[in-house]
């Protein structure tokens, strides 16, 4: 019977264990083989040792501004967006009435909010006569070059990256929900004032979310392609050419596969880097009600 | 202080409270729903309105932008494209709940070998960034003749790929007591019996958040749809609308863009409503701690 059910479970893993080791384990070990190569699609891949990463470094400006950028955007990005979710989730958490339609009416701009047709109508907004600046002459003012100058340029795309609020807050949203009521009643009773509640319980309680969010949007936003691909084409003057932008034009317009290849294994260590440093450092700031048994 | 003036002190307290919120709620739902009422009301505009007039409502309704934008400047009509998309979404979702519920299944109910490496290998492709992947990936497909199809994009799905479903899942079938499936054994369940008369069942919410999150995510795919498909006719809406933008005269006719991407997020919308409720449900149920 026992020897009869390990079968079973790995019959049941088997769709999983062919598909990671063909889609997964093989393309990522691969992709590192194909970074010390040079290859055109065309001829063979030819072994150049570690050329592909000596040129990045030394003679491709481009590939350097591009890592600056992203992590600028990144940095930008991430903690306005966590904070934003957070304060959306936890207004969402309020015990009204009619609450349930404030839910749905919050989820509706969150859940398109990743859509190519939201990118274009972004964009729109920001156009020299758009939305954004009508409004702002409207009131005055005079119109703002959104997509003309760098530091606007990225602005467009931060915001937009904060409106990518989505499941972000929905995950907060599921972790406040499952915060016991009688630890808030406790606190009350103790005289505690709202936002010393909010900071001393609500916050260390969800720290676990926090951590998985932070995690999942360092990633997300290190590799954000749409954003600059369908709104500033990485203009102006490169300053939103992102480092994802940088790896599909030398894929797929230069041809260069080796190339691609080793920026796209750059990207990866500093991606993988940060996730390492959040990981050593959470036990120091995420708390497990379990007692740290993750 | 009597204890009714304290009873009242706290009511009143509590009222104060609940307006306050209810204003927060409000002022906010206005600042995001406005710019999407306003390009509602900017698709039925003509071009030289849109540019000119803060109000969402415009001088006449002018159904022209969606005549038009439907028609598209290429040989196709929106209709193509949207045809195109569901070929493409439409098995996504069906393969990823079918394999993701597996994968789920064996990771709780089963000992093997190796289950807590392959667990490990789970949460780290939850991180992994596709960047890395993308391009030998490109290059496979290329080798097995399968580039300008759809099968680069789907067939990944059949085997379940996809680690945040895989993980959503584990969550939501642990919290499904074992005592279930012991009855079910009893009452002469086999394995496979449990996971479909028993436990699919009872992981309704879970499974619907599955099915919007992926036709939502994979209705919005853009990168890997550009990578893979070359052929026009066979392109999804979400390259259609990019095309849309790219008009050669250097102008973009902008009513009409609006106007189809307000079409395109439609069917993204009607699946969230008629699902939102147990969506919601599956979302706090599957709890998602870090």
């Amino acid at each position: 019977m026992k020897s009869r059910k390990r079968y079973t479970g790995l019959l049941y893993l088997t769709p999983w264990l062919i598909g990671t080791l063909v889609f997964t384990i093989y393309p990522f070990v691969s992709s590192l083989f194909y970074s010390f190569t040079d290859y055109d699609l065309i001829s063979k891949p030819k072994f150049i040792g570690i050329a592909n990463y000596v040129e990045m470094f030394t003679s491709d400006p481009d590939f350097l501004n591009s890592l600056k950028v992203t992590i600028e955007y990144t940095i930008l990005t991430v903690p306005i967006q966590l904070t934003f979710a957070l304060f959306l989730a936890f207004i969402l958490n309020f015990k009204l009435k009619g609450i349930n339609f404030f839910r749905t009416a919050y989820y509706v701009p969150s859940i398109l909010g990743g859509n190519v047709a939201v990118a274009i109508l972004w964009k729109f907004l920001f156009t020299k006569e758009g939305l954004v600046n009508q409004m702002i002459t409207s009131l005055g003012g005079k119109q703002v070059g959104w997509l003309s100058s760098p530091s606007n340029a990225m602005f467009v795309l931060v915001i937009l990256g904060v409106w990518q609020f989505g499941s972000s807050m929905v995950i907060f949203l599921s972790a406040l929900q499952q915060i016991p009521l009688d630890l808030y009643e406790a606190a009350q009773v103790d005289g505690a004032k709202k936002w010393t509640i909010f900071f001393k319980i609500t916050i260390p309680l969800i720290t676990p979310t926090i951590f998985f969010n932070l995690v999942m949007q360092l990633v997300n936003k290190l590799q954000e392609f749409n954003g600059p691909f369908l709104i500033t084409n990485g203009g102006p003057t490169k300053s939103t050419y992102f480092t994802s932008l940088i790896i599909y034009d030398n894929a797929f317009k230069n041809f260069r596969m080796g190339y691609a290849s080793a920026m796209s294994w750059i990207l990866f260590t500093i991606i993988a880097i940060l996730a390492l440093v959040i990981f050593k450092t959470s036990d120091r700031w995420v708390y497990y009600s379990d007692g740290g048994n993750n | 202080m009597d204890a009714e003036t304290i009873n009242n002190k706290v009511r009143r307290n509590h009222l104060i409270n609940a307006t306050w919120r209810y204003i927060l709620l409000i002022v906010t739902a206005i600042i995001m729903i406005y710019p999407i009422i306003w390009l509602l009301g900017a698709s039925f505009k003509t071009n030289a309105e849109i540019f000119g007039s803060i109000g969402f409502l415009p001088k006449h309704f002018d159904w022209s932008s969606y005549v038009k934008g439907w028609k598209t400047g290429t040989e196709y009509t929106f209709a193509t494209y949207f045809l195109n998309s569901f070929k493409i979404v439409i098995p996504k979702v069906i393969f990823t709940v079918v394999s993701c519920s597996l994968t789920a299944y064996a990771f709780t109910r089963f000992e093997f070998p190796g289950k807590n490496f392959f667990f490990g290998i789970v949460i780290a492709t939850l991180f992994l960034p596709a960047v890395v992947t993308r391009i030998p990936l490109y290059l496979m497909w290329r080798d097995f003749h399968l580039l300008d199809t759809y099968v680069p994009l789907i067939l990944p799905t059949l085997f379940a790929q996809e680690s945040f479903f895989v993980f959503m899942l584990v969550q939501f079938m642990r919290g499904i007591p074992r005592e279930y499936d012991e009855a079910a054994i009893i009452d002469g369940c086999n394995s496979f019996q449990i996971l479909i008369k028993i436990l699919l069942p009872m992981m309704k919410p879970a499974l619907i958040t599955v099915v919007l999150f992926q036709f939502i995510w994979s209705m919005n795919d853009f990168l890997q749809p550009l990578i893979y498909l070359s052929s026009v006719s066979k392109f999804p809406v979400a390259i259609a609308l990019k095309m849309a933008t790219d008009a050669s005269s250097g102008f973009v006719p902008w009513n009409q863009t609006i106007a189809m991407s307000l079409i395109a997020l439609i069917p993204s919308l009607v699946l969230f409503f008629s699902a939102s409720r147990s969506f919601v449900d599956g979302m706090s149920a599957g709890g998602i701690k870090g």
